[in-house]
């Protein structure tokens, strides 16, 4: 029998070191990654041509992300690597891949989905005001490319990367307006008997919140976002939003850096038909697996942040962990010791976790208190309003058909970052829980792919 | 005018001119062509559906906000595609006009 076919999608942290593991065991995986360089979002390296050293880059993280990338270039020849491709879908024991204008479907034997995260995004009125950017982006642009998205930032949301990215953009020189998080410090102080499962993450995060109070950087805890300010022209020109104490306010900033923690990108599991469960603490609906990562569907398997959000730590340990699942499914020997350590690391990453999701909770109750005319899809221009009258006036209480009816999650982002927030607003309208809501199904093509239709002679 | 993106590092590297709109845009070796257009540059296309200015969101691929389209007609995503020596682009998709609709 030859080798079997087993390909990895994405190269971030999961899906390098479940890369490295079957390559330990003498198989060639295919890796397929969209992105140009490996290494995902938290570890993206920058061009080749740049110059900034890895602490300058990634800070505390410094060691896991040139170890990982290390880890990756020493993998070269004895996998089949794919940068700056895009799988569309997957059907019929085929991955759909398209790259450069070309499209191919390889057949695998197993596969395993390490597909990553985005932003997670609660709309605020005037979001859709140039000059809003997701958190993940504005620290994209200081990562990948030595930028800051304005020169008065202001960042809000909720969550450890809003700190992070904050802080970033601080040490880096840029300007910041203000730190603005929706998550009251007392969820904080409550989460601490689950944050201290990392200690050493705690501390760092500690001390990011430290750095940015010595900077003069105003930090506010409990706070509503209410509008993002400015016109078609300018673009932002600031932010008003309730204080902790209920005090409205009003600050000025050119950019806005807006995120809520993480989403999973889950469309290729869905395509692959794998069984999705609610998780009530984030209030996200995850594809199903088991504690070494496979899905519902044999040969499937579920990696990194893009099956549960535990962070990249996480993802290094359950990358590896879903890789030793395949060898074990396909017979191969598995060291048990090392996939008990692995289990052991994971359940202290979920442990942490938890403590994240509750000490900076996704502000649920704000999406039902959106004025009418905030608009919920940045694609189409849809409004809170328009969503609403839909649950009223057509009776749709259910993702799929208030999308149908609303076009909300229709758009070019296909609902990647106003999916969750649009549940939340037909839940609240239906009073329905947002579970009841369900979930948007994923649509291949998961992305958009260029047309090319040549003209015909006359 | 004063771009909406400010360069803080890496301001060393090798320049590239393109066109935007017809003009010409200074970018640098590495950048993407959201950063090289929104260092000098506001915005980098129009909502189709009236709401103003669009100058991208997610800048990972994920979001398809930032499209920008080659002078014949193809769409690129700026926050994913580097730009090129002599590279025109526009910010308005060329030959959108259905005649059926106008």
């Amino acid at each position: 029998m030859g080798q079997p076919d087993v390909i990895i999608i994405g190269a971030g942290p999961a899906g390098v070191r479940a890369a490295e593991a079957l390559v330990g065991a003498g198989l060639r995986p295919t890796i397929i990654d969209e992105g140009r360089r490996a290494g995902g979002q938290i570890y993206r390296r920058q061009p080749e041509n740049f110059r900034r050293p890895y602490g300058e880059l990634y800070g505390t993280e410094a060691g896991r992300a040139k170890a990982l990338h290390d880890g990756f270039d020493a993998l070269a020849g004895r996998v089949d690597y794919r940068p700056e491709t895009l799988v569309w879908n997957i059907a019929d024991r085929h991955v759909w891949t398209a790259a450069g204008g070309r499209q191919q479907a390889l057949p695998f034997d197993a596969l395993l989905l390490c597909t990553g995260a985005t932003d997670r995004l609660m709309p605020v009125k005037g979001w859709d005001l140039a000059g809003t950017y997701s958190l993940g982006g504005a620290q994209v642009a200081l990562k990948a490319q030595a930028c800051a998205i304005g020169r008065r930032v202001a960042f809000v949301g909720t969550g450890p990367l809003l700190y992070l990215v904050a802080a970033q953009y601080v040490k880096a020189g840029a300007g910041v307006a203000a730190v603005l998080d929706t998550s009251p410090f007392a969820a904080r102080v409550a989460a601490l008997p689950k944050l201290l499962a990392q200690p050493g993450v705690l501390r760092d995060g500690v001390a990011l919140t430290l750095a940015l109070k010595r900077a003069g950087v105003a930090l506010h805890a409990g706070v509503e976002p209410l509008e993002v300010l400015g016109d078609a022209d300018a673009g932002v020109t600031g932010l008003r939003f309730r204080d902790g104490r209920g005090r409205e306010r009003a600050i000025g900033a050119d950019a806005v850096a807006l995120g809520y923690h993480l989403r999973p990108e889950t469309q290729l599991a869905d395509l692959a038909r794998c069984a999705f469960a609610f998780e009530p603490k984030t209030r996200q609906w995850l594809p199903e697996r088991d504690g070494d990562g496979r899905s519902s569907v044999p040969g499937v398997y579920l990696a990194g942040d893009g099956a549960r959000i535990l962070g990249a730590r996480s993802a290094e340990a359950t990358g590896r962990l879903a890789a030793l699942a395949v060898l074990a499914d396909l017979g191969l020997p598995v060291d048990a010791g090392e996939l008990a350590d692995l289990r052991r690391q994971v359940a202290g990453y979920a442990r942490f976790a938890e403590g994240l999701a509750e000490a900076f909770p996704w502000p649920a109750a704000q999406a039902g208190k959106l004025p009418d005319e905030t608009v919920l899809c940045r694609c189409e221009n849809v409004t809170a309003g328009d969503l609403r009258r839909t649950v009223r006036e057509a009776g749709a209480k259910e993702a799929n058909r208030a999308k149908a009816f609303s076009r909300v999650g229709m758009g070019r982002c296909q609902g990647r970052y106003c999916g969750q927030a649009a549940a939340e607003v037909v839940a609240a309208e239906a009073g329905v829980p947002v579970e009841q809501v369900g979930r948007l199904r994923g649509q291949a093509p998961v992305k958009p792919l260029p047309i090319a239709i040549e003209e015909d002679a006359p | 005018m004063q771009g909406r993106f400010v360069r803080l590092a890496e301001t060393g590297r090798a320049q590239v001119t393109i066109h935007v709109d017809g003009a010409p845009v200074t970018a640098l070796e590495g950048d993407t062509l959201m950063v090289a257009i929104l260092a000098s540059g506001r915005h980098l296309r129009r909502s189709e559906f009236g709401d103003g200015p669009r100058a991208g969101f997610c800048l990972m691929g994920a979001c398809q906000d930032c499209w920008v389209w080659t002078e014949a007609g193809d769409r690129l995503r700026a926050c994913t595609t580097q730009p090129a020596e002599g590279m025109r682009i526009s910010t308005s998709q060329p030959g959108a006009t259905w005649a059926s609709l106008t």
